[in-house]
């Protein structure tokens, strides 16, 4: 269905918001409702527009978090201080106010379960979005295929869907995190950036041809693909998405 | 008529001169990155570039040869499609008419071809007549890899997309074949005043 809307003009729709959750302390994640979706793949995203009284209008891109689930889609939102957009859409946005997007923009970042793994999937703080859209996808499906995810963020609080996570961490999903700037005290697990020792401990080897999908900020992005084509991954079997500070 | 979102409005007072910013763009002093993999390092006597395809003979200059040609230096505004947009940058490189004076070909259309694997399509008139250039420098220094370098297509009439970076050539076609982002749904020429993002705008 995605592939077809493709087709056509992508047009905006109004997404009316029936959800907003606290993520993190600077996380939140706004569920709406878009009355003629056409449906997305995970990993997909869309493009939001935002118009003001005065008829300044801003647009920003951003991931589905959601699995394809009818006419719902999630999006999840960092709050950037001096942002234009992501302050709007993290502290204003309640429910039955509406906004405008389009999509499903995207067709390369994407997963869906006949694609099979094994999976390595690498997160650096909200780049876990359109990674949670495939693990989420992968769960709904009853898919066991072998995925390894690892997570890195800067502190247990700022883990994005941490209990959803823990919740779905097991059949064939191992969920790894490192935490990168504190620690809890009886903290046992990977306390620094993602580097090839880790990546080589997360696994699949390069011998399993998993199929790589990296998202986070360019610096993370930019370090985790170097280190993954370091440890013998193939280039070609690694998507990356990233994104700069600059998103607002 | 887009709804009204209360509460909402413009924190950035333009920096710029609105008239060079279009429509749906923000301008940044930074120089965000986006690709769709690992940026490749090819070492410099391993590098050349290639025209071929629909010409009467293939033509292939190494890193040596390629950085002897007449070069032009640009300074540009570059749009990308993910909505950012950076004014007055300069860049060293050739330009397209340059090299295109060194084959034969009646093609009117091109695939930029890159390390790693990235094509894009360009239209003949979209990259002569000083509309394009393949450049191997950015601020005065050699073009960092993960901005595309050794060097990268620079067509800043068109979305950053058709910029390929790390190209190493171009393939001369009769009939227009989209490239990478082209088949998955991106606008198959990608002019930033008109909005072409995606496929049908």
């Amino acid at each position: 269905m995605a592939r077809a809307a493709l087709s056509g003009r992508l047009t905006w729709q109004l997404a009316e918001v029936v959800d907003v959750l606290t993520e993190t302390p600077r996380v939140k994640t706004i569920a709406f409702d878009v009355a003629d979706w056409v449906g997305h793949r995970a990993g997909q995203h869309v493009d939001v527009r935002l118009t003001a009284e005065d008829g300044y209008q801003a647009e920003r891109s951003y991931s589905i978090a959601s699995a394809p689930n009818g006419t719902r889609l999630d999006l999840t939102v960092v709050r950037i201080a001096d942002g234009e957009v992501s302050p709007y859409l993290a502290d204003e946005l309640k429910p039955g106010d509406r906004i405008e997007l389009r999509g499903p923009v995207g067709g390369y970042f994407v997963w869906e379960p006949p694609q099979g793994g094994p999976l390595l999937l690498v997160a650096g703080g909200s780049g876990i979005a359109p990674l949670m859209a495939m693990i989420r996808l992968r769960a709904a499906a009853g898919s066991d295929v072998d995925t390894r995810l690892l997570f890195s963020s800067h502190g247990w609080d700022d883990i994005i869907y941490r209990e959803e996570l823990e919740r779905l961490n097991g059949n064939g999903l191992t969920v790894v995190h490192t935490l990168t700037s504190s620690q809890p005290p009886d903290w046992t697990g990977y306390a620094r950036l993602v580097d090839a020792e880790m990546l080589a401990e997360v696994g699949p080897s390069p011998a399993e041809r998993p199929r790589v999908y990296v998202c986070g900020p360019t610096p993370f992005a930019e370090a985790v693909s170097e280190a993954l084509v370091h440890l013998g991954h193939a280039p070609r079997g690694i998507k990356t998405e990233r994104f700069g500070p600059t998103g607002g | 008529m887009s709804p009204i979102n209360r509460g909402f409005h413009r924190r950035r007072q333009p920096d710029a001169d609105p008239s060079r910013v279009p429509p749906g763009q923000y301008v940044t002093g930074d120089f965000p990155v986006l690709s769709a993999g690992p940026t490749p390092h090819t070492p410099l006597e391993e590098w050349s570039f290639t025209i071929r395809g629909a010409v009467e003979e293939p033509v292939s200059w190494p890193w040596e040869e390629f950085v002897a040609l007449p070069s032009e230096t640009i300074t540009t505004d570059i749009h990308c499609v993910t909505k950012w947009s950076k004014l007055d940058t300069t860049w060293k490189g050739v330009s397209v008419d340059t090299l295109l004076e060194a084959v034969q070909s009646k093609a009117g259309y091109l695939t930029a071809w890159s390390d790693g694997g990235y094509t894009t399509n360009l239209a003949l008139e979209d990259v002569t007549d000083g509309q394009a250039w393949v450049a191997y420098e950015f601020g005065g220094a050699p073009l960092e890899p993960e901005h595309g370098g050794p060097a990268r297509m620079l067509i800043p009439h068109l979305y950053f997309w058709k910029s390929a970076k790390w190209v190493r050539g171009l393939t001369l076609t009769l009939d227009d074949e989209p490239g990478f982002w082209e088949t998955y749904g991106y606008h198959n020429h990608g002019d930033p005043w008109l909005e072409q993002r995606y496929q049908g705008d």
